[in-house]
């Protein structure tokens, strides 16, 4: 009992602290450095803002593949918008409500039409992408300067900490972590994810609660959508393509269950730094790109062993 | 000079932790016989037909089959070992042709190819056998009827050598016209000199079919014999023979304004007025139609036709409507419905009101606990708090946590499906009283709609009951009316005594 709690919780800190450590002593202490962990959290910050959504889909026992779609329509949009004159903060938001917009119609989809989420989902992934490309007319689109540009970049030397979107994905994981453990909202989701019929039974009213979670996961996919803007500082329909399995592995390396019910916003934010851990330092190191991807992948495959363990063992 | 029977169980025994399933079961089938197991919903037919499949492993006791013994480790080695079960729910693959499904894991081939014309000459010789050369092998079986499914699955049983045929409820899926088909092919087996076990709740089956009944009762052989000498009234008093013991509190009750109007509510054709302070119990046999009436009455499944009032609320409503209406409902299934398994006691417990845990739309992790405790320990539910993960409890604590979330919810009517069934002994009792405590309330009483299949729980708490058969509620009648025996009567027959 008390190891298996060890494992629930505590195993993708330990991973991520031995992996820190591993490439600490290989590349030396400057890979655990402020400039280097700054990098690591503007690096981490797209798919752990999109993860924080994804983290509330999966614990209501669903799933959502159109993630990186949705960020690239971000980008065509916060660009377009700029473009048209807009401010950037009306940019920031149409973007954010358009995206709110298109995980509002999964949501429906998925409860009108009483399709899985993974085949609906799969679907919008290919809809969403052609009307990003759609939009852009198959081209990047350029767009005015603007603070937007400055979210994503390292504040070395300005005397701040860290960059203005580093703080915003830290401010929704504690909103998100609220939402999950402290609000009607959020218990609902771990019951429907747990176990849909007794949700019912209990008078969760589970479709609106499923419309409404695929909302929010648009809404925070979209704003990665607009950091991954600030990052390229034009909008590219291309962009972030296969991004949902990078968000999907953050969760479930941080202890969600693909079967719903389980998933902690700590766990995601550990699963996306572990990710990004083993990337800076695969390049650091000078490690090949194909190194990199077999660790991530055993990661993955490993996180998932473990989940199916514990649940074997949970009985 | 009687032949050696072609099946034989001695002394059979199964506990299910403290619960005695089975004790010292002796059954046995010959040739050419048809034998009818009967008894109540929890007398053991379930146990012993698990047994006999291979799916569970008898504690003590042995089984054998032409004097061999008969040890199957897993339902394929039963199989093997030539005991066919064909049960209630048919389990053909319907993507599959007949012939594929005749054949299915023990298909004639050659390294490793089908041999096609092999597989079509064997399903069609087994369906000739049983006089149904009509069904076409190669048809896909997903597009025949039900009662054609069911023949392709004895046909199946009969092609891979079966010396043992159990059919467990096998009219349950069937339409009335078929039924009297499958009779004739249980006839036909019995010239063809095959054993077959036939279980069924529906007596006028037993009588039609079988050469001889054993009737199972809290376990043991309460009686057997020879169907042609024995009256249905006969089989019913060996399956019943029990006294109600002194399990059910019963306080003085008042009984107020009706909180739950049916009138004419399809499915389940149920007209019933439920009032403050009484208990209703609907009897019935399983698959009669009773957990799709409470359900629908619950916003569950759709109401085809009829009128619910709840109070004074009326016309269609989910269930998140009926929880605000003061009716709350325990699901029959309580693991794949009733309790969310991954969530701990508390919010197991407090899911259909968590309003007023904290301010707005918060919930706070004490108050949620707190109110846990409260149920905790007036039901004196035994776990380690109230953030325990509910899967760690025993069934029995794990039911009292389901019907308690009704009583923390507050509710005025409780629709109850067979809240009590699987638990033990200690458990029953504190549902009973808890019951007891809420309908006999003199400030407030509440209603409760029992669904059960037990019946000496029925006549111990309800103060009226109504039967279920074929998908019609009769009229509740008090409870004196009844006896377990015109219950039995009534539910098997399809109509009241």
């Amino acid at each position: 009992m008390k190891a298996r709690r060890w494992l629930d919780e505590g195993g993708v800190f330990i991973a991520l602290a031995v992996i820190l450590l591993l490439f600490g002593l290989l590349i030396g202490p400057r890979f655990v450095s402020g400039a280097n962990l700054e990098l690591m959290a503007r690096h981490a910050a797209v798919v752990c803002v999109a993860a924080l959504g994804m983290t509330m889909v999966i614990a209501s026992g669903g799933i959502d593949l159109s993630v990186g779609s949705v960020v690239a329509l971000s980008t065509v949009v916060t660009a377009l918008l700029l473009g048209g004159g807009a401010s950037p903060i009306v940019a920031l938001g149409g973007a954010v409500i358009a995206c709110a917009a298109f995980g509002a119609v999964n949501g429906l989809l998925i409860t009108r039409l009483h399709v899985v989420p993974f085949i609906v989902t799969l679907g919008t992934m290919l809809l969403i992408r052609g009307a990003a490309k759609g939009l852009a007319s198959e081209r990047r689109v350029e767009a005015p300067a603007s603070w937007l540009n400055d979210l994503m970049r390292s504040v070395g030397g300005t005397g701040a900490l860290l960059p203005l979107g580093v703080w915003m994905t830290l401010g929704l994981a504690v909103i998100v972590a609220a939402v999950l453990h402290y609000t009607k909202f959020g218990r609902h989701l771990f019951a429907m994810g747990s176990n849909e019929r007794t949700a019912r039974l209990c008078g969760v009213r589970v479709d609106r609660a499923k419309v409404a979670v695929y909302t929010l996961a648009g809404a925070l996919a979209g704003l990665a959508g607009v950091m991954e803007f600030a990052k390229l500082s034009v909008g590219d329909p291309t962009v972030s393509v296969g991004l949902e399995l990078s968000v999907i592995a953050a969760v479930i390396i941080g202890g969600g269950s693909l079967s719903g019910g389980r998933g902690t916003v700590t766990g995601t934010l550990a699963g996306a730094a572990l990710m990004t851990a083993i990337q800076v330092g695969c390049s650091q190191q000078g490690l090949p790109n194909w190194v990199q991807e077999i660790v991530t992948g055993t990661i993955i495959v490993g996180a998932v062993g473990l989940d199916r363990w514990r649940r074997r063992v949970s009985g | 000079m009687t032949p050696a029977p072609r099946f034989e169980m001695r002394g059979v025994r199964k506990t299910f932790g403290s619960t005695i399933a089975l004790d010292g079961v002796d059954f046995s089938v010959r040739d050419g016989e048809v034998c009818a197991l009967v008894g109540q919903n929890g007398a053991g037919k379930s146990t012993l037909m698990s047994i006999l499949s291979g799916a569970v492993a008898p504690d003590a006791g042995e089984m054998r089959i032409d004097g061999v013994p008969y040890t199957p480790r897993s339902p394929i080695d039963a199989r093997r070992q030539g005991v066919a079960m064909i049960y209630q729910g048919l389990s053909l693959a319907p993507d599959l042709s007949v012939m594929e499904n005749i054949a299915l894991g023990d298909e004639p081939a050659r390294w490793g190819v089908v041999k096609r014309e092999a597989m079509r000459a064997r399903a069609a010789a087994a369906l000739a056998d049983l006089g149904h050369g009509d069904i076409v092998p190669d048809r896909l079986a997903g597009d025949l009827s039900p009662a054609e499914q069911q023949l392709v699955e004895i046909a199946r049983a009969l092609a891979s050598g079966c010396r043992v045929l159990v059919l467990d409820e096998p009219t349950s899926s069937l339409a009335h016209a078929d039924v009297h088909r499958l009779f004739e092919i249980v006839a036909r087996l019995r010239q063809q000199g095959q054993a077959v076990v036939y279980i069924s709740h529906f007596l006028e089956e037993v009588q039609a079919v079988s050469d001889r009944f054993v009737v199972l009762r809290d376990g043991r052989v309460a009686g057997e014999g020879r169907t042609t000498d024995a009256p249905a009234s006969a089989i019913v008093e060996l399956m019943v023979g029990r006294a109600v013991d002194a399990l059910y509190p019963r306080s003085a009750r008042t009984v107020g304004e009706v909180v739950l109007d049916l009138t004419g509510v399809m499915p389940g054709a149920a007209t019933l007025q439920l009032r403050r302070g009484e208990i209703v119990g609907i009897a019935g046999l399983l698959g009669a139609g009773r957990t799709r009436l409470l359900r629908t009455i619950f916003g569950l499944e759709p109401v085809i036709s009829g009128r619910i009032r709840v109070g004074t609320w009326e016309g269609p409503a989910s269930p998140a409507d009926r929880w605000r209406q003061g009716m709350g409902m325990v699901s029959e299934d309580r693991g794949a419905e009733g309790l969310a398994m991954d969530l701990s006691v508390a919010d197991n417990l407090t899911l259909s009101r968590l309003d007023g845990l904290g301010p707005g739309p918060f919930v706070r992790p004490e108050a949620q606990a707190a109110a846990a405790r409260r149920w905790i320990d007036r039901l004196q539910v035994r776990c380690a708090g109230p953030r325990q993960p509910i899967a760690a409890l025993s069934g029995g604590n794990q039911q009292k946590i389901a019907v308690a979330r009704l009583l923390y919810h507050d509710v005025d009517v409780l629709l109850l499906d067979e809240p009590t069934r699987g638990i033990d002994v200690a458990s029953k009792a504190q549902i009973y009283q808890v019951l007891d405590d809420v309908v006999s309330n003199a400030a407030r009483p509440r209603a409760a709609l029992l669904v059960s299949s037990y019946l000496p729980e029925l006549l111990g708490v309800c103060d009226r009951i109504a039967v279920m058969a074929r998908g019609r509620l009769d009229a509740a009648r008090p409870v004196e009316a009844w006896s377990e025996h015109a219950l039995l009567m009534a539910a098997a027959a399809g109509q009241a005594s």
